[in-house]
Protein backbone atom coordinates (compact mmCIF):
# COMPACT_ATOMS: atom_id res chain seq x y z
CA UNK A 1 0.00 0.00 0.00
CA UNK A 2 1.68 3.36 -0.48
CA UNK A 3 -0.82 5.49 1.90
CA UNK A 4 -2.71 3.88 5.35
CA UNK A 5 -4.30 5.97 7.39
CA UNK A 6 -5.88 4.74 10.49
CA UNK A 7 -8.08 5.97 13.01
CA UNK A 8 -6.39 9.65 12.38
CA UNK A 9 -7.84 12.37 14.56
CA UNK A 10 -6.71 15.72 14.77
CA UNK A 11 -7.56 18.73 17.35
CA UNK A 12 -6.96 22.84 17.11
CA UNK A 13 -6.77 23.31 20.81
CA UNK A 14 -10.41 22.32 21.80
CA UNK A 15 -11.96 22.34 18.35
CA UNK A 16 -11.92 19.02 16.40
CA UNK A 17 -10.90 18.77 12.68
CA UNK A 18 -10.52 15.28 11.88
CA UNK A 19 -12.47 12.54 13.56
CA UNK A 20 -11.40 8.73 12.91
CA UNK A 21 -10.43 8.83 9.00
CA UNK A 22 -9.29 5.91 7.68
CA UNK A 23 -8.21 4.82 3.96
CA UNK A 24 -5.48 2.79 2.28
CA UNK A 25 -4.38 3.64 -1.00
CA UNK A 26 -2.23 1.34 -3.84
CA UNK A 27 -0.15 2.00 -5.66
CA UNK A 28 -0.90 3.54 -9.46
CA UNK A 29 -3.85 4.64 -8.43
CA UNK A 30 -5.42 8.26 -8.43
CA UNK A 31 -8.42 8.94 -5.61
CA UNK A 32 -9.94 12.18 -5.42
CA UNK A 33 -10.29 13.62 -2.44
CA UNK A 34 -13.62 16.02 -2.40
CA UNK A 35 -14.62 17.92 0.79
CA UNK A 36 -16.05 21.35 0.77
CA UNK A 37 -13.91 24.32 2.31
CA UNK A 38 -12.88 23.54 6.01
CA UNK A 39 -14.19 19.96 5.47
CA UNK A 40 -10.64 19.11 6.91
CA UNK A 41 -8.35 18.17 3.62
CA UNK A 42 -5.99 20.99 4.40
CA UNK A 43 -5.28 19.81 8.07
CA UNK A 44 -5.18 16.12 6.57
CA UNK A 45 -2.59 17.11 3.87
CA UNK A 46 -0.38 18.60 6.70
CA UNK A 47 -0.70 15.73 8.43
CA UNK A 48 1.00 13.68 5.33
CA UNK A 49 3.07 15.91 4.94
CA UNK A 50 4.50 15.93 8.81
CA UNK A 51 4.22 19.92 8.73
CA UNK A 52 1.89 18.82 11.99
CA UNK A 53 2.50 16.13 14.46
CA UNK A 54 0.03 13.17 14.34
CA UNK A 55 -2.20 13.03 17.93
CA UNK A 56 -4.39 10.10 17.35
CA UNK A 57 -3.99 7.14 14.96
CA UNK A 58 -1.33 6.37 12.54
CA UNK A 59 -0.18 7.06 9.15
CA UNK A 60 1.95 4.90 6.76
CA UNK A 61 3.62 5.72 3.60
CA UNK A 62 5.00 2.81 1.85
CA UNK A 63 4.76 0.83 4.94
CA UNK A 64 6.54 3.09 7.09
CA UNK A 65 5.14 4.96 9.79
CA UNK A 66 5.24 8.19 9.60
CA UNK A 67 5.29 8.76 13.62
CA UNK A 68 8.62 6.37 13.76
CA UNK A 69 10.75 7.57 10.73
CA UNK A 70 9.36 11.01 10.61
CA UNK A 71 11.77 13.21 8.78
CA UNK A 72 12.90 9.85 6.59
CA UNK A 73 9.40 9.22 5.20
CA UNK A 74 9.54 12.40 3.18
CA UNK A 75 11.59 10.91 0.77
CA UNK A 76 8.80 9.01 -0.69
CA UNK A 77 6.12 11.44 -0.69
CA UNK A 78 6.20 14.82 -3.45
CA UNK A 79 3.09 17.71 -2.81
CA UNK A 80 1.75 20.78 -4.80
CA UNK A 81 0.16 22.70 -2.53
CA UNK A 82 -3.19 25.10 -2.97
CA UNK A 83 -0.94 28.33 -2.37
CA UNK A 84 2.20 28.62 -4.78
CA UNK A 85 5.95 28.00 -2.70
CA UNK A 86 7.45 29.22 -5.65
CA UNK A 87 10.46 31.41 -5.39
CA UNK A 88 9.05 34.45 -7.69
CA UNK A 89 12.58 35.83 -7.69
CA UNK A 90 14.50 32.99 -8.46
CA UNK A 91 14.72 31.10 -11.67
CA UNK A 92 12.64 27.98 -12.76
CA UNK A 93 15.87 25.90 -12.41
CA UNK A 94 16.65 27.94 -9.29
CA UNK A 95 13.92 26.77 -7.61
CA UNK A 96 14.50 23.36 -8.84
CA UNK A 97 18.08 23.21 -8.10
CA UNK A 98 17.13 24.43 -4.05
CA UNK A 99 14.10 21.70 -3.58
CA UNK A 100 16.49 18.86 -5.19
CA UNK A 101 19.25 19.82 -2.61
CA UNK A 102 17.14 19.64 0.36
CA UNK A 103 16.48 16.15 -1.03
CA UNK A 104 19.84 14.89 -0.93
CA UNK A 105 20.36 15.17 -5.24
CA UNK A 106 23.61 16.85 -6.46
CA UNK A 107 23.76 19.67 -8.81
CA UNK A 108 23.76 17.08 -11.81
CA UNK A 109 21.45 14.79 -10.64
CA UNK A 110 19.22 17.71 -10.58
CA UNK A 111 19.88 18.98 -13.60
CA UNK A 112 18.85 15.71 -15.33
CA UNK A 113 16.42 15.29 -14.29
CA UNK A 114 14.77 18.87 -14.44
CA UNK A 115 15.18 18.63 -17.90
CA UNK A 116 12.91 15.39 -17.94
CA UNK A 117 10.39 16.75 -15.96
CA UNK A 118 10.01 20.11 -17.80
CA UNK A 119 10.42 18.33 -20.98
CA UNK A 120 7.08 15.95 -20.18
CA UNK A 121 5.00 19.42 -19.04
CA UNK A 122 6.63 20.76 -22.14
CA UNK A 123 8.41 23.72 -19.70
CA UNK A 124 11.90 22.80 -20.98
CA UNK A 125 12.61 26.04 -23.10
CA UNK A 126 11.79 28.09 -19.35
CA UNK A 127 13.84 26.60 -17.37
CA UNK A 128 16.23 29.68 -16.77
CA UNK A 129 13.15 32.55 -16.98
CA UNK A 130 11.97 33.72 -13.47
CA UNK A 131 9.00 32.26 -12.20
CA UNK A 132 7.31 35.73 -11.18
CA UNK A 133 7.04 35.62 -15.42
CA UNK A 134 5.50 32.53 -16.02
CA UNK A 135 1.55 32.51 -16.15
CA UNK A 136 -0.32 30.44 -13.10
CA UNK A 137 -0.41 27.77 -15.52
CA UNK A 138 2.89 27.58 -16.14
CA UNK A 139 3.84 27.92 -12.44
CA UNK A 140 1.76 25.22 -11.40
CA UNK A 141 3.63 22.71 -14.04
CA UNK A 142 7.07 24.02 -12.66
CA UNK A 143 5.32 22.65 -8.91
CA UNK A 144 3.83 19.40 -10.23
CA UNK A 145 7.62 19.08 -12.23
CA UNK A 146 8.81 20.27 -8.62
CA UNK A 147 7.63 17.67 -6.85
CA UNK A 148 8.36 14.75 -9.08
CA UNK A 149 12.10 15.96 -8.93
CA UNK A 150 13.04 13.01 -6.21
CA UNK A 151 10.90 10.63 -7.93
CA UNK A 152 8.64 9.87 -5.04
CA UNK A 153 5.85 7.26 -4.77
CA UNK A 154 3.36 9.02 -3.60
CA UNK A 155 1.93 12.84 -5.04
CA UNK A 156 -0.26 14.72 -3.23
CA UNK A 157 -1.82 17.52 -4.46
CA UNK A 158 -3.73 20.02 -2.44
CA UNK A 159 -6.67 22.10 -4.70
CA UNK A 160 -3.70 22.35 -7.27
CA UNK A 161 -5.89 23.97 -9.92
CA UNK A 162 -7.57 26.85 -8.23
CA UNK A 163 -7.13 29.97 -10.29
CA UNK A 164 -6.71 28.55 -13.35
CA UNK A 165 -8.79 28.32 -16.72
CA UNK A 166 -10.80 25.15 -17.40
CA UNK A 167 -8.40 24.08 -20.14
CA UNK A 168 -5.45 24.25 -18.21
CA UNK A 169 -7.12 22.28 -15.35
CA UNK A 170 -8.13 19.97 -17.55
CA UNK A 171 -4.65 19.60 -18.85
CA UNK A 172 -2.95 19.23 -15.05
CA UNK A 173 -5.68 16.45 -14.70
CA UNK A 174 -5.18 14.70 -17.60
CA UNK A 175 -0.94 14.63 -17.12
CA UNK A 176 -1.55 13.46 -13.22
CA UNK A 177 -3.78 10.93 -14.11
CA UNK A 178 -0.89 9.12 -16.88
CA UNK A 179 1.33 9.44 -14.11
CA UNK A 180 -0.56 6.93 -12.24
CA UNK A 181 -1.11 5.13 -15.27
CA UNK A 182 2.64 5.03 -16.56
CA UNK A 183 4.86 5.37 -13.56
CA UNK A 184 2.34 3.58 -11.13
CA UNK A 185 1.86 6.69 -8.91
CA UNK A 186 -0.03 7.00 -5.87
CA UNK A 187 -2.07 10.49 -6.45
CA UNK A 188 -4.53 11.89 -3.86
CA UNK A 189 -5.76 15.23 -5.74
CA UNK A 190 -7.78 17.29 -3.15
CA UNK A 191 -10.07 19.57 -5.07
CA UNK A 192 -14.15 21.10 -4.19
CA UNK A 193 -14.14 20.87 -8.37
CA UNK A 194 -16.75 18.32 -9.27
CA UNK A 195 -15.53 18.61 -12.69
CA UNK A 196 -12.06 17.05 -11.56
CA UNK A 197 -13.66 13.86 -11.40
CA UNK A 198 -14.37 10.94 -13.49
CA UNK A 199 -17.18 8.78 -13.17
CA UNK A 200 -14.90 5.50 -12.41
CA UNK A 201 -12.53 7.44 -9.65
CA UNK A 202 -12.40 6.35 -6.55
CA UNK A 203 -13.72 9.56 -4.25
CA UNK A 204 -12.70 10.45 -0.59
CA UNK A 205 -15.51 12.62 0.92
CA UNK A 206 -14.56 14.67 3.61
CA UNK A 207 -17.13 16.70 5.45
CA UNK A 208 -16.71 18.55 8.59
CA UNK A 209 -13.73 16.46 9.51
CA UNK A 210 -15.36 13.36 8.97
CA UNK A 211 -14.63 10.49 5.82
CA UNK A 212 -18.57 10.42 5.04
CA UNK A 213 -17.60 8.40 2.06
CA UNK A 214 -15.47 6.40 0.08
CA UNK A 215 -16.17 4.35 -2.82
CA UNK A 216 -16.16 5.49 -6.64
CA UNK A 217 -18.32 8.72 -7.96
CA UNK A 218 -20.87 6.40 -9.52
CA UNK A 219 -21.47 4.54 -6.48
CA UNK A 220 -21.82 7.88 -4.92
CA UNK A 221 -24.63 9.27 -7.06
CA UNK A 222 -25.91 5.32 -7.00
CA UNK A 223 -26.01 5.96 -3.06
CA UNK A 224 -27.39 9.27 -2.89
CA UNK A 225 -29.89 8.20 -5.56
CA UNK A 226 -28.83 10.94 -7.61
CA UNK A 227 -27.75 11.51 -11.46
CA UNK A 228 -24.38 13.56 -11.04
CA UNK A 229 -21.69 13.48 -8.80
CA UNK A 230 -22.74 17.48 -7.92
CA UNK A 231 -25.85 16.43 -7.06
CA UNK A 232 -24.64 13.59 -4.43
CA UNK A 233 -21.89 15.22 -2.80
CA UNK A 234 -24.83 18.36 -2.04
CA UNK A 235 -26.68 15.81 -0.71
CA UNK A 236 -23.97 13.80 1.40
CA UNK A 237 -22.53 17.42 2.33
CA UNK A 238 -26.16 18.84 3.34
CA UNK A 239 -26.72 20.39 6.96
CA UNK A 240 -29.06 18.82 8.81
CA UNK A 241 -31.06 22.03 8.02
CA UNK A 242 -30.79 21.69 4.10
CA UNK A 243 -31.34 18.05 4.40
CA UNK A 244 -35.15 19.29 6.31
CA UNK B 1 7.18 -2.77 10.10
CA UNK B 2 9.26 -1.20 7.61
CA UNK B 3 12.27 0.61 7.92
CA UNK B 4 13.13 3.65 5.13
CA UNK B 5 16.11 3.32 3.55
CA UNK B 6 18.73 5.47 5.03
CA UNK B 7 19.82 8.99 3.99
CA UNK B 8 22.68 9.04 2.18
CA UNK B 9 25.42 11.64 4.39
CA UNK B 10 26.01 13.22 0.93
CA UNK B 11 22.53 14.57 1.57
CA UNK B 12 23.31 16.44 4.17
CA UNK B 13 26.18 18.57 2.12
CA UNK B 14 23.68 19.13 -0.90
CA UNK B 15 21.35 20.49 1.26
CA UNK B 16 23.54 22.99 2.66
CA UNK B 17 24.67 23.93 -0.58
CA UNK B 18 21.18 24.01 -1.81
CA UNK B 19 20.21 26.49 1.13
CA UNK B 20 23.74 28.50 1.17
CA UNK B 21 22.67 28.87 -2.44
CA UNK B 22 19.43 29.84 -2.48
CA UNK B 23 20.23 32.45 0.00
CA UNK B 24 22.87 33.51 -2.06
CA UNK B 25 20.55 34.12 -4.91
CA UNK B 26 18.41 36.43 -3.12
CA UNK B 27 20.69 38.49 -1.67
CA UNK B 28 22.08 39.00 -5.30
CA UNK B 29 18.11 39.78 -6.18
CA UNK B 30 18.11 42.24 -3.31
CA UNK B 31 20.72 44.84 -4.11
CA UNK B 32 18.91 47.82 -2.29
CA UNK B 33 19.07 45.52 0.96
CA UNK B 34 22.87 45.44 0.59
CA UNK B 35 23.03 48.99 0.10
CA UNK B 36 20.59 50.30 2.74
CA UNK B 37 22.73 47.50 5.36
CA UNK B 38 25.69 49.31 4.57
CA UNK B 39 24.14 53.24 4.91
CA UNK B 40 22.85 52.71 8.24
CA UNK B 41 26.24 51.94 9.86
CA UNK B 42 28.39 54.89 7.50
CA UNK B 43 25.56 57.06 8.51
CA UNK B 44 26.62 55.93 12.11
CA UNK B 45 30.80 56.36 11.59
CA UNK B 46 30.66 59.38 9.62
CA UNK B 47 27.98 61.54 10.81
CA UNK B 48 26.38 60.34 14.46
CA UNK B 49 30.47 59.61 15.61
CA UNK B 50 31.63 63.29 13.68
CA UNK B 51 29.33 65.15 16.55
CA UNK B 52 30.25 62.84 19.46
CA UNK B 53 34.12 62.84 18.98
CA UNK B 54 34.31 65.87 20.44
CA UNK B 55 31.64 65.48 23.60
CA UNK B 56 33.31 61.64 24.16
CA UNK B 57 36.87 61.25 25.37
CA UNK B 58 37.46 57.77 25.17
CA UNK B 59 40.11 56.26 27.77
CA UNK B 60 42.88 53.38 26.81
CA UNK B 61 40.89 50.37 27.59
CA UNK B 62 41.19 46.83 26.24
CA UNK B 63 41.65 45.95 23.56
CA UNK B 64 43.56 48.92 22.67
CA UNK B 65 46.82 50.08 23.38
CA UNK B 66 46.63 53.82 23.03
CA UNK B 67 43.93 56.65 22.93
CA UNK B 68 41.63 56.20 20.10
CA UNK B 69 39.53 58.30 18.18
CA UNK B 70 35.52 57.26 18.72
CA UNK B 71 35.19 56.56 15.42
CA UNK B 72 37.64 53.55 15.15
CA UNK B 73 35.68 52.91 19.18
CA UNK B 74 32.69 52.39 17.67
CA UNK B 75 33.13 50.23 14.30
CA UNK B 76 33.51 46.93 15.81
CA UNK B 77 30.29 47.48 17.50
CA UNK B 78 28.63 48.85 14.16
CA UNK B 79 29.80 46.22 12.67
CA UNK B 80 27.79 43.79 14.86
CA UNK B 81 24.97 46.68 14.17
CA UNK B 82 25.05 44.99 10.60
CA UNK B 83 24.63 41.62 11.86
CA UNK B 84 21.91 42.30 14.25
CA UNK B 85 19.94 44.30 11.44
CA UNK B 86 20.54 41.53 8.72
CA UNK B 87 19.50 38.69 10.77
CA UNK B 88 16.37 40.07 11.97
CA UNK B 89 15.72 41.30 8.69
CA UNK B 90 16.39 37.29 7.76
CA UNK B 91 13.74 36.36 10.09
CA UNK B 92 11.28 38.76 8.68
CA UNK B 93 11.90 37.01 5.77
CA UNK B 94 11.38 33.84 7.23
CA UNK B 95 8.43 35.00 8.71
CA UNK B 96 7.21 35.96 5.01
CA UNK B 97 8.14 32.86 3.97
CA UNK B 98 5.82 30.93 6.38
CA UNK B 99 3.18 33.60 5.38
CA UNK B 100 3.59 32.64 1.74
CA UNK B 101 4.10 29.05 2.03
CA UNK B 102 7.58 28.60 0.61
CA UNK B 103 8.97 27.29 4.36
CA UNK B 104 6.88 24.18 3.52
CA UNK B 105 10.07 23.69 1.24
CA UNK B 106 12.08 23.13 3.38
CA UNK B 107 9.96 21.47 6.41
CA UNK B 108 9.04 18.67 4.30
CA UNK B 109 12.81 17.54 3.40
CA UNK B 110 13.85 13.89 4.54
CA UNK B 111 16.61 15.24 6.28
CA UNK B 112 16.47 16.34 9.85
CA UNK B 113 14.58 19.86 10.71
CA UNK B 114 17.56 20.84 13.27
CA UNK B 115 19.99 20.35 9.79
CA UNK B 116 18.21 22.47 7.81
CA UNK B 117 17.42 25.08 9.98
CA UNK B 118 21.16 25.03 11.39
CA UNK B 119 22.13 25.29 7.58
CA UNK B 120 19.39 28.57 7.27
CA UNK B 121 21.37 30.15 10.10
CA UNK B 122 24.33 29.43 8.45
CA UNK B 123 23.14 31.03 5.27
CA UNK B 124 22.00 33.43 7.15
CA UNK B 125 25.28 34.19 8.92
CA UNK B 126 27.35 34.54 5.22
CA UNK B 127 25.29 36.84 3.94
CA UNK B 128 26.06 39.10 6.57
CA UNK B 129 29.28 38.58 6.66
CA UNK B 130 29.80 39.87 2.89
CA UNK B 131 27.92 43.17 4.34
CA UNK B 132 30.34 43.53 7.22
CA UNK B 133 33.38 43.13 5.15
CA UNK B 134 32.00 45.65 2.67
CA UNK B 135 31.44 47.91 5.74
CA UNK B 136 34.78 47.68 7.19
CA UNK B 137 36.68 48.81 3.24
CA UNK B 138 34.07 52.15 3.40
CA UNK B 139 35.13 52.19 6.78
CA UNK B 140 39.07 52.45 5.98
CA UNK B 141 38.32 54.25 2.66
CA UNK B 142 35.77 57.34 4.39
CA UNK B 143 37.36 57.80 8.21
CA UNK B 144 40.61 55.97 7.61
CA UNK B 145 39.76 52.82 10.42
CA UNK B 146 42.79 50.99 9.94
CA UNK B 147 42.74 47.75 12.62
CA UNK B 148 45.76 45.17 11.99
CA UNK B 149 45.89 43.28 8.49
CA UNK B 150 45.50 40.35 10.18
CA UNK B 151 42.67 41.43 12.32
CA UNK B 152 40.71 41.11 9.24
CA UNK B 153 41.39 37.03 9.67
CA UNK B 154 40.92 36.89 13.11
CA UNK B 155 37.54 38.65 13.75
CA UNK B 156 36.05 36.23 11.10
CA UNK B 157 35.13 33.71 13.36
CA UNK B 158 34.05 36.02 15.77
CA UNK B 159 31.46 38.08 13.40
CA UNK B 160 30.29 34.15 12.17
CA UNK B 161 29.31 33.18 16.11
CA UNK B 162 27.75 36.52 16.47
CA UNK B 163 25.84 36.32 13.13
CA UNK B 164 24.57 32.73 14.04
CA UNK B 165 24.10 34.03 17.63
CA UNK B 166 21.61 36.83 15.97
CA UNK B 167 20.20 34.87 13.41
CA UNK B 168 19.21 31.92 15.99
CA UNK B 169 17.60 34.88 17.97
CA UNK B 170 15.66 36.12 14.65
CA UNK B 171 14.59 32.76 13.91
CA UNK B 172 13.60 32.05 17.60
CA UNK B 173 11.22 35.41 17.43
CA UNK B 174 9.96 34.19 13.93
CA UNK B 175 9.35 30.57 14.95
CA UNK B 176 6.85 32.65 17.52
CA UNK B 177 5.52 35.59 15.42
CA UNK B 178 2.21 34.31 13.60
CA UNK B 179 1.58 37.52 11.22
CA UNK B 180 3.88 39.35 9.61
CA UNK B 181 2.61 42.88 11.22
CA UNK B 182 3.69 42.03 14.28
CA UNK B 183 7.15 41.49 13.13
CA UNK B 184 7.62 45.08 13.05
CA UNK B 185 6.79 45.76 16.64
CA UNK B 186 9.08 43.34 18.05
CA UNK B 187 11.81 44.76 15.96
CA UNK B 188 11.46 47.48 17.90
CA UNK B 189 11.16 45.91 20.91
CA UNK B 190 14.41 43.84 19.99
CA UNK B 191 16.73 45.66 17.90
CA UNK B 192 17.17 48.73 19.33
CA UNK B 193 17.08 48.37 23.17
CA UNK B 194 19.78 44.96 22.48
CA UNK B 195 21.89 47.77 20.17
CA UNK B 196 21.55 50.71 22.77
CA UNK B 197 21.82 49.04 25.67
CA UNK B 198 25.33 47.31 25.04
CA UNK B 199 28.88 48.57 24.61
CA UNK B 200 28.63 49.16 20.82
CA UNK B 201 28.52 53.14 21.50
CA UNK B 202 29.76 53.91 24.90
CA UNK B 203 32.39 51.82 26.45
CA UNK B 204 30.85 50.22 29.73
CA UNK B 205 32.61 52.28 32.64
CA UNK B 206 31.00 55.27 30.73
CA UNK B 207 27.72 53.74 30.86
CA UNK B 208 28.84 53.28 34.52
CA UNK B 209 29.28 56.56 35.03
CA UNK B 210 25.95 58.01 33.45
CA UNK B 211 24.55 54.56 35.31
CA UNK B 212 24.51 51.87 37.78
CA UNK B 213 21.20 50.38 36.12
CA UNK B 214 22.14 50.80 33.10
CA UNK B 215 25.58 49.23 33.22
CA UNK B 216 24.35 46.37 34.85
CA UNK B 217 21.11 45.73 31.75
CA UNK B 218 24.35 46.26 29.76
CA UNK B 219 26.26 43.60 30.86
CA UNK B 220 23.15 41.41 31.16
CA UNK B 221 22.96 42.06 27.35
CA UNK B 222 24.53 39.32 25.33
CA UNK B 223 24.50 41.42 22.48
CA UNK B 224 27.67 43.24 24.96
CA UNK B 225 29.71 40.40 24.77
CA UNK B 226 29.39 39.68 21.04
CA UNK B 227 30.98 43.28 20.37
CA UNK B 228 33.54 42.72 22.56
CA UNK B 229 34.53 39.44 21.24
CA UNK B 230 34.49 41.17 18.40
CA UNK B 231 36.37 44.06 18.87
CA UNK B 232 38.84 42.16 20.29
CA UNK B 233 39.22 39.76 17.95
CA UNK B 234 40.21 42.57 15.37
CA UNK B 235 42.87 43.59 17.27
CA UNK B 236 44.27 40.21 17.58
CA UNK B 237 42.90 39.41 20.96
CA UNK B 238 40.98 36.75 22.42
CA UNK B 239 38.16 37.37 24.78
CA UNK B 240 37.26 34.27 26.58
CA UNK B 241 34.59 35.51 28.83
CA UNK B 242 32.70 37.34 25.46
CA UNK B 243 33.37 34.10 23.82
CA UNK B 244 31.51 31.90 26.07
CA UNK B 245 28.67 33.98 26.68
CA UNK B 246 28.44 34.51 22.73
CA UNK B 247 28.76 30.63 22.35
CA UNK B 248 26.24 29.90 25.45
CA UNK B 249 23.40 32.26 23.86
CA UNK B 250 23.96 31.15 20.22
CA UNK B 251 23.45 27.69 21.90
CA UNK B 252 20.74 28.23 23.81
CA UNK B 253 18.89 30.11 21.34
CA UNK B 254 19.37 27.90 18.35
CA UNK B 255 18.04 25.12 20.22
CA UNK B 256 14.86 27.26 21.44
CA UNK B 257 14.89 28.30 17.80
CA UNK B 258 14.73 24.36 16.60
CA UNK B 259 11.76 23.51 19.28
CA UNK B 260 9.95 27.04 17.41
CA UNK B 261 9.51 24.60 14.30
CA UNK B 262 8.26 21.58 15.38
CA UNK B 263 5.42 20.08 13.99
CA UNK B 264 3.78 20.46 17.14
CA UNK B 265 4.14 24.17 17.74
CA UNK B 266 3.44 24.90 13.42
CA UNK B 267 0.12 23.49 14.74
CA UNK B 268 -1.04 25.11 17.89
CA UNK B 269 -0.02 27.91 15.57
CA UNK B 270 -3.06 27.91 14.00
CA UNK B 271 -5.72 27.62 16.97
Amino acid sequence: MAIEVEGLGFRYGGREALTDIGFRLGQGTFTALLGPNGAGKSTLFALLTRLYALQDGEIRLLGQSIRRHSASVMQHLGVVFQQSTLDLDLTVMQNLEYHGSLHGLSRREIRQRARTELERLQMAERLHERVRNLNGGHRRRVEIARALLHRPAILLLDEATVGLDTRTRADLNAYVRGLCRDLGLCALWATHLIEEIAPEDRVLLLHRGRLRADASALELCRRADCDSLAEAFERLTATPEQAA
Amino acid sequence: MKQPPPIDPRAYWHSLRGILEREFYRFLQQRSRFLSALVRPLLWLVVFAAGFRAALGVAIIPPYQTYITYETYIAPGLCCMILLFNGMQSSLSMVYDREMGSMRVLLMSPLPRTWLLICKLLAIALISLIQVYGFLALAWLLVGFEPPLAGLLTVLPALLLTALMLGAIGLLLSSRIRQLENFAGVMNFVIFPMFFISSALYPLWKMREASEWLYWACLLNPFSHAVELVRHALYLELNLQALAITAGTTAVFTMLAVMGFSPERTARRKT
